[in-house]
C-alpha cells in the first residue's frame, strides 16, 4: 500500500503543512452544514435573526443553530444591543393586514352614506366592534346618523374625512412594525404620535426592552458569502452514487471530524466477571487445573474434613448460613465418616493428639452454604490417587457468610482457592506461588505473616502492597494443610500447599468502587459505562 | 477473635527494653498476633484463638521477650505445697472437672486487677468457648475456710449475693436477675442442679457457670493471696486454663502453691506445670520448611518461642493449648526463623493446566449473548421468598430452600429460578436507558432428597428483553439463534405458565426433555415488580444444554 510508505503520518492523515497550502476558505466553505448554506447568503440583506427566519423560510430553531455554528467558525459576529422596541400585539397583527376597524367603517361610507347593516357587512365588523366604532366616531364628529324608515343611515362628515386620513397613516405605521417591530428612537414625530395613540388601545401594539442580535459577516464571512452556493454538496454517500458512479461528479461536505458524537452502548460481561476471568487465566497459565463444585455442603465436608473443631467459634450461626426452616437441614454422611471422627477425637494415625473431645454426628450433618472454597480442595484431595501426583488445582468461586449488607460487607463474595499436592512441596514454594499470582495481578510486593487456621500449619496471612497508596492490604490466608486433614483424605502425609484469597479489594480498587455493594447492584448505567478489565 | 489492650510502658518494663515504634509494630505482627493499632501508650492486639496464653499482658510479654531473644527458653515455675484441699462431689456430672491453685505474695493495683479481669473474660470467651467448656474464678484467700467443696445443688435451696448485688437472692433467680445469668443460661438449659463452690463454713464462693459471691469472690488492692478455681467439661482444657492463670500471676511476682484435689475415685494436686514432650524429627522440619537447619539451630528457634529441648524432644510449656502435632512445632520454628526470611521459590514441576469444560461452555454462551448487545448481570443467590414466588404469580407454598436466621432478613431463601432476580434488576433500573436487554448464568437450588445435602444445584441461563418494542418474536429469535449456533435441534411447544401471558409462553423441548421456557411476562407480574415497560424472557437449563452439546460433539 502506497500511502503507508510515503511520508504521511501513521493514521493516514495528510500533515498540517499540506493542509495549509490549500485554500482555507474553500475548506471552510465545504464544511458548511446545509442550514448554514441556506442562512449565510441571506445575511447581507437580513442582519437580524427575525429577518432571517422570514427570508430563509426555515424554522426559528434552525436559524438559531445555523447562526451559532457560523459564529463558532468565526464566519459571522453578532452584537446585542439593548433597545426599546415597539411591535405588534395580537389585535395589531390582524389590523396590520386588514386595517383598523374605524378605518374600515369610514372607508365604507366615504363615497355615499350607507345603512348600518351594510356597513357591518362590508367593513367586516362584528357587533361589538361596530358599537365601539359608532361611539368613537360620534365623539370625533366624524359621522352623522339619521333615522330613515326602519334603518339607520350613516354619512361621513368633513372631520370624518380627516379622521380617515389619520387612520390610514396609523395603518401604514402598523404595517411598518410587521416583521420585528421598530426601535422607538428611529420613529418620526408623526409615527411617535401614532404610537402614543395606538398604545392606549387594547392589544394593538406593545413596547418592550429587547436585545436583538445584529449579525455582521466577518472578513471570511464576506468572502464565503460570495462563493457559489448553487453547487450541490452531498451530505452522505448513497448506494445509488456508488452503483451509478455519480460520486465522481459530487462534492461531499467536509465534516467537522473533531466534534463530539453521541455516546453508544454495547453488550458486555459484568465488570467483576471480567476480572474473575483474568484471575482464572493466571492459574491456568501457571499449570493449575480448575476444580468446581456445589455451594451447599454438609458441615462434614466444609468443616469437619478440614479438621475444624466442632466447637470452633466460626461454626456458630452468626458466621455461617445454615439451610432449613427453623430446624437446620440434616444431610447424609459418607460411609467412611468414622475416619474423620477419629482424627478429631484422638488424632487417629496422623501422629496428632486430635481435639480430645467427643465428635458429634449431628453437628457434621448440618447443611450449610460453603463458608470457603477450601471445601473443594478437601473434596479434590479425596479423589486423588498417588499416580496423579504432583498435581495443582484452583477454584475461583462464591462463598457465603451470614452478614448484614453494608458498604464493606457482602453475604456472598468470590474466593480463590488453590492447592499444590507435591511430595516435595515446602513453605518456600507457598511463598513463590503467592508472589507469582499477585505479581500477575499487578501487586508484586507480597508479605506473609503468621496467622492461625485450624486446617493449616504453618498458617500465614497474605498481604500485598498497594502500588499507589503504599499500604499493605490483607488479601487472605494460606498455609500447608495439617496432616490431620491430609492423611484421612490421601492416606499419606504429603505436603499440600493451600490458599484461600480474596479478590474483592483488588477488583474494587481497579474499578474505583468504594461501596462493595455496587458489585451486585446491577445499575445498568454503571455496567454500560464501566471500563474494561485490562490486564 | 479477641483483641486485648496492652500498655506499652508496662510491656517495655517487663521486657526491660525500649523499642522504636516501627520495630515494635513489625515484631508484634511477625510473632503471630495481629497488631490493630498503637494509640499513645495503648497497643491493640488481636490474639488468634490458638494462643489464649497471650491474652494477658504478662503472657504476651513472656512470649514477646522470648521472641526478641531477651529471655528465651522454657520458663520454669516452682510450686510450693499448701494445706488447701478441694473436695469434688460426685454430683457435679454436668460440669465434672475442676482444677485449683493458690498464689501468694502478690501485690495488686488497679491495673493488675483490670488485667486479671480482662484475661478471665477473654479466656472464658475463647478458650472456654463462652464458658461452655470452662470458666474461672479468682478469690481473696483470707476469706475462705478450707476444705472447699465443689458440689451440685438445687438452686432453690441456695441463697447468696451475686457479684455486684447488695442483697442475697435465691440462686434460682440468678438466671433472671444477674447479667451473666442472662447471658449464659443456655449452657444450663437441661440442668436441674447447678455446681457450687462452698467453703467449710458453708459460705458460697460461686455458682457455676455464672458468678462469684459478692462477699468473698472479689479481689481488691489489699489482696495479697488468691485462690483460683477453673471448672469445665474437659479436664485438659480446665488444666491449661489454670496454668495460664498461675503463670501470669507468678510473672507478676507471686508464688504458686498446690491445692489437693480430692475426686471420689482419685486424689492429686494441681497445678501441674510439667512441660509435655514431643519428639522432633529434624528431617521432617527441614522438608516442610524447605530449610537445612541443624538440630542446634532448631533448638535455638524453639527457645525463642518459649520451648525447652531434651533428648530429641521439645518441651512444651504447660500453658500452651495448641500443640497437637509436630507440625505445630514446625510453625513456631518458622515464626522464630522469620516468615520474611524464607525465599520465594516456584518449583519446576510440570503439570498440565485445564479449564473446567462446563465453565468454558458457559463462556461461549456469554460471549454469544454479548455479541447480541446483552449486558451480563451479577445477582445474589439469596432472594426474598416473596420475590421468587408471590411476585411471579406462583403459589406461595411452592417448596423453596429457606435459610436459618439470615442477618439480612429479607434475603431468606435460596433462589429456585433466575428470572425473579433479573426482574428485580429491571425494577431498580427504571431511570436508565432502554432497551434493557440483560442475561445471567448462575446457580439455582431445588430441594432433592436424593442428594447428600438434600439440595440439587443447577446452573440456569436467563435472558430478559425489556423495551417498548419487545414481544414474543424477539425473545424467540434470541433463543433460536443460541440453539442454532450450538447445533441443537429443538421443538417449541405451547404451554401454560402463571408468570407469562396465556398463549404467549412456550416450552423448549429437546429429545423429549424440557430445556426451559420463554414468553411474554404477564402484566400482573410486571406490576408486582413495578416494571412499566413490556418484558419478554427465557429461562433455560444450562447443565442440560451442556450435556446435549457434549453428546453432539
Amino acid at each position: 500500500m502506497k500511502q503507508f510508505s510515503s511520508k504521511l503520518s501513521l493514521s493516514g492523515l495528510p500533515d498540517k503543512k499540506n493542509l495549509a497550502k490549500q485554500d482555507s476558505s474553500q475548506i471552510l466553505f465545504e464544511k458548511l452544514h446545509p442550514l448554514e448554506r441556506k442562512v449565510l447568503p441571506l445575511i447581507k440583506e437580513n442582519n437580524t435573526q427575525d429577518k432571517l427566519v422570514l427570508a430563509s423560510k426555515l424554522q426559528e430553531v434552525e436559524v438559531i443553530r445555523a447562526l451559532q455554528w457560523l459564529e463558532n467558525k468565526k464566519i459571522i459576529t453578532t452584537k446585542e444591543e439593548l433597545k426599546e422596541v415597539v411591535s405588534l400585539d395580537a389585535n395589531g397583527r390582524e389590523y396590520s393586514k386588514i386595517g383598523l376597524p374605524e378605518q374600515r367603517f369610514l372607508e365604507t361610507i366615504q363615497n355615499s352614506p350607507q345603512a348600518a347593516d351594510e356597513i357591518k357587512k362590508f367593513a367586516k365588523l362584528n357587533d361589538a366592534e361596530y358599537s365601539v366604532c359608532i361611539g368613537l366616531l360620534r365623539k370625533k364628529n366624524a359621522i352623522i346618523i339619521k333615522k330613515e324608515a326602519n334603518n339607520l343611515q350613516i354619512t361621513i362628515t368633513e372631520d370624518g374625512r380627516k379622521t380617515l386620513e389619520k387612520q390610514k397613516y396609523d395603518y401604514q405605521f402598523l404595517k411598518s412594525l410587521a416583521a420585528e417591530g421598530r426601535d422607538i428612537t428611529a420613529l418620526t414625530l408623526d409615527e411617535t404620535e401614532s404610537m402614543n395613540e395606538l398604545k392606549q388601545r387594547k392589544d394593538i401594539i406593545k413596547i418592550e426592552l429587547k436585545k436583538p442580535k445584529t449579525i455582521t459577516p466577518t472578513e471570511i464571512g464576506k468572502e464565503l458569502s460570495k462563493m457559489n452556493f448553487s453547487v450541490n454538496i452531498a451530505e452522505r454517500v448513497t448506494q445509488d452514487m456508488l452503483k451509478n458512479n455519480s460520486w465522481k461528479d459530487i462534492k461531499f461536505r467536509r465534516f467537522d471530524v473533531e466534534i463530539n458524537v453521541p455516546k453508544i452502548i454495547g453488550g458486555k460481561r459484568h465488570f467483576e466477571n471480567q476480572a474473575i476471568e483474568y484471575v482464572k487465566q493466571i492459574w491456568l497459565d501457571m499449570g493449575f487445573r480448575e476444580m468446581t463444585g456445589d455451594y451447599a455442603h454438609t458441615a462434614y465436608q466444609d468443616l469437619d474434613m478440614l479438621f475444624v473443631p466442632q466447637d470452633h467459634p466460626a461454626r456458630t450461626m452468626q458466621d455461617t448460613f445454615y439451610l432449613g426452616d427453623k430446624k437446620i437441614l440434616l444431610g447424609k454422611l459418607p460411609k467412611d465418616y468414622k475416619k474423620i471422627k477419629e482424627v478429631h477425637e484422638t488424632g487417629a494415625n496422623t501422629g496428632s493428639k486430635g481435639w480430645q473431645y467427643k465428635w458429634n454426628e449431628e453437628e457434621a450433618r448440618k447443611v450449610l452454604l460453603r463458608t470457603h472454597t477450601t471445601v473443594l480442595s478437601a473434596l479434590k484431595l479425596q479423589q486423588l490417587k498417588k499416580q496423579d501426583l504432583p498435581a495443582k488445582f484452583f477454584n475461583v468461586g462464591k462463598v457465603f457468610r451470614n452478614e448484614a449488607l453494608d458498604w464493606k460487607h457482602l453475604f456472598e463474595f468470590y474466593q480463590i482457592d488453590g492447592i499444590v499436592i507435591d511430595p516435595n512441596a515446602n513453605f518456600k514454594h507457598l511463598k513463590g506461588y503467592l508472589r507469582e499470582f499477585f505479581g500477575k495481578m499487578g501487586y508484586p510486593d507480597v508479605r506473609i505473616r503468621p496467622a492461625h487456621f485450624p486446617y493449616t500449619e504453618p498458617s500465614v496471612e497474605v498481604d500485598v502492597l498497594h502500588p499507589v497508596k503504599k499500604e499493605w492490604i490483607e488479601l487472605g490466608g494460606a498455609g500447608i494443610f495439617r496432616p490431620e486433614v491430609v492423611i484421612p483424605l490421601l492416606d499419606e502425609d504429603i505436603p499440600v500447599l493451600a490458599w484461600g484469597l480474596g479478590t474483592g479489594r483488588i477488583v474494587s480498587s481497579y474499578y474505583g468502587i468504594t461501596d462493595i455493594r455496587d458489585m451486585y447492584k446491577n445499575d445498568l448505567k454503571q455496567l454500560r459505562e464501566m471500563k474494561l478489565w485490562i490486564k | 477473635m479477641p483483641t486485648i489492650i496492652l500498655k506499652k510502658s508496662v510491656l517495655e518494663k517487663i521486657i526491660g527494653k525500649k523499642l522504636p515504634i516501627d520495630k515494635l509494630k513489625d515484631r508484634i505482627s511477625m510473632l503471630g498476633t495481629d497488631l490493630e493499632k498503637i494509640e499513645g501508650d495503648e497497643i491493640h492486639v488481636e490474639i488468634f484463638p490458638n494462643r489464649p496464653d497471650l491474652l494477658s499482658e504478662q503472657g504476651f510479654a513472656r512470649a514477646f521477650s522470648s521472641f526478641l531473644g531477651i529471655k528465651t527458653g522454657l520458663k520454669e515455675y516452682k510450686i510450693k505445697s499448701s494445706n488447701c484441699k478441694v473436695i469434688v462431689d460426685k454430683s457435679v456430672t454436668m460440669r465434672p472437672y475442676t482444677a485449683c491453685a493458690v498464689v501468694k505474695n502478690i501485690t495488686f493495683n488497679n491495673e493488675r486487677i483490670k488485667e486479671i479481669m480482662q484475661m478471665q473474660e477473654k479466656l472464658a470467651t475463647t478458650h472456654g468457648r463462652k464458658r461452655k467448656k470452662s470458666c474461672y474464678g479468682v478469690y481473696p484467700l483470707q476469706k475462705i475456710n478450707f476444705p472447699i467443696t465443689y458440689i451440685a445443688k438445687d438452686p432453690k435451696t441456695m441463697k447468696f449475693k451475686p457479684l455486684g448485688f447488695k442483697e442475697e437472692i435465691s440462686a434460682d433467680k440468678v438466671e433472671e436477675l444477674h447479667s451473666t445469668g442472662k447471658e449464659y443460661k443456655q449452657i444450663a438449659e437441661s440442668w436441674t442442679k447447678y455446681p457450687f463452690y462452698i467453703d467449710n463454713k458453708g459460705k458460697i464462693l460461686s455458682m457455676l457457670p455464672y458468678t462469684n459471691s459478692d462477699d468473698i469472690g472479689k479481689i481488691d488492692e489489699t489482696t495479697k493471696e488468691v485462690f483460683i478455681e477453673c471448672t469445665g467439661t474437659d479436664y485438659q482444657n480446665v488444666e491449661i486454663a489454670l496454668n495460664m492463670f498461675v503463670t501470669t500471676l507468678a510473672d507478676m511476682g507471686g508464688d504458686i502453691y498446690a491445692v489437693e484435689m480430692v475426686y471420689s475415685d482419685k486424689k492429686f494436686t494441681t497445678p501441674n506445670l510439667n512441660p509435655s514432650e514431643m519428639k522432633l524429627d529434624t528431617k521432617y522440619v527441614n522438608k516442610r520448611l524447605g530449610l537445612n537447619l541443624s538440630e542446634k539451630e532448631m533448638i535455638k528457634y524453639l527457645a525463642a518461642m518459649g520451648y525447652g529441648y531434651k533428648n530429641g524432644k521439645a518441651l512444651i510449656p504447660a500453658y500452651r493449648a495448641d500443640i497437637l502435632h509436630p507440625v505445630d512445632l514446625i510453625e513456631d520454628i518458622a515464626i522464630a526463623y522469620g516468615y520474611e526470611n524464607f525465599e520465594e521459590i516456584i518449583p519446576k514441576v510440570a503439570t498440565i493446566a485445564q479449564e473446567d469444560e462446563f465453565e468454558k461452555f458457559k463462556k461461549k454462551i456469554i460471549y454469544l449473548l454479548v455479541g447480541l448487545n446483552f449486558l451480563e448481570t451479577n445477582s445474589y443467590h439469596l432472594i426474598p421468598k416473596i420475590l421468587q414466588l408471590d411476585n411471579m404469580n406462583l403459589n406461595s407454598n411452592t417448596e423453596v430452600i429457606p435459610l436459618i436466621d439470615s442477618v439480612s432478613a429479607e434475603y431468606n431463601t435460596l433462589r429456585s429460578w433466575l428470572l425473579p432476580s433479573l426482574l428485580q434488576v429491571l425494577k431498580e433500573n427504571k431511570h436508565n436507558e432502554y432497551p434493557q436487554n440483560i442475561f445471567e448464568i448462575a446457580t439455582i437450588f431445588l430441594p432433592d432428597k436424593q442428594k447428600a445435602t438434600l439440595v440439587n444445584e443447577k446452573q440456569h441461563l436467563s435472558i430478559v428483553l425489556c423495551s417498548p418494542e419487545t414481544d414474543y418474536t424477539k425473545i424467540k429469535q434470541v433463543v433460536d439463534y443460541l440453539l442454532r449456533m450450538l447445533s441443537i435441534e429443538y421443538v417449541i411447544k405451547e404451554t401454560e405458565h402463571p408468570s407469562f401471558i396465556p398463549g404467549r409462553v412456550a416450552e423448549v423441548v429437546i429429545n423429549n426433555k424440557s430445556l426451559g421456557f420463554l414468553g411474554e411476562l404477564h402484566p400482573k407480574v410486571l406490576n408486582n415488580f413495578a416494571i412499566d415497560t413490556p418484558t419478554t424472557a427465557a429461562e433455560l437449563d444450562c447443565n442440560l444444554l451442556f450435556e446435549l452439546v457434549k453428546k453432539n460433539n
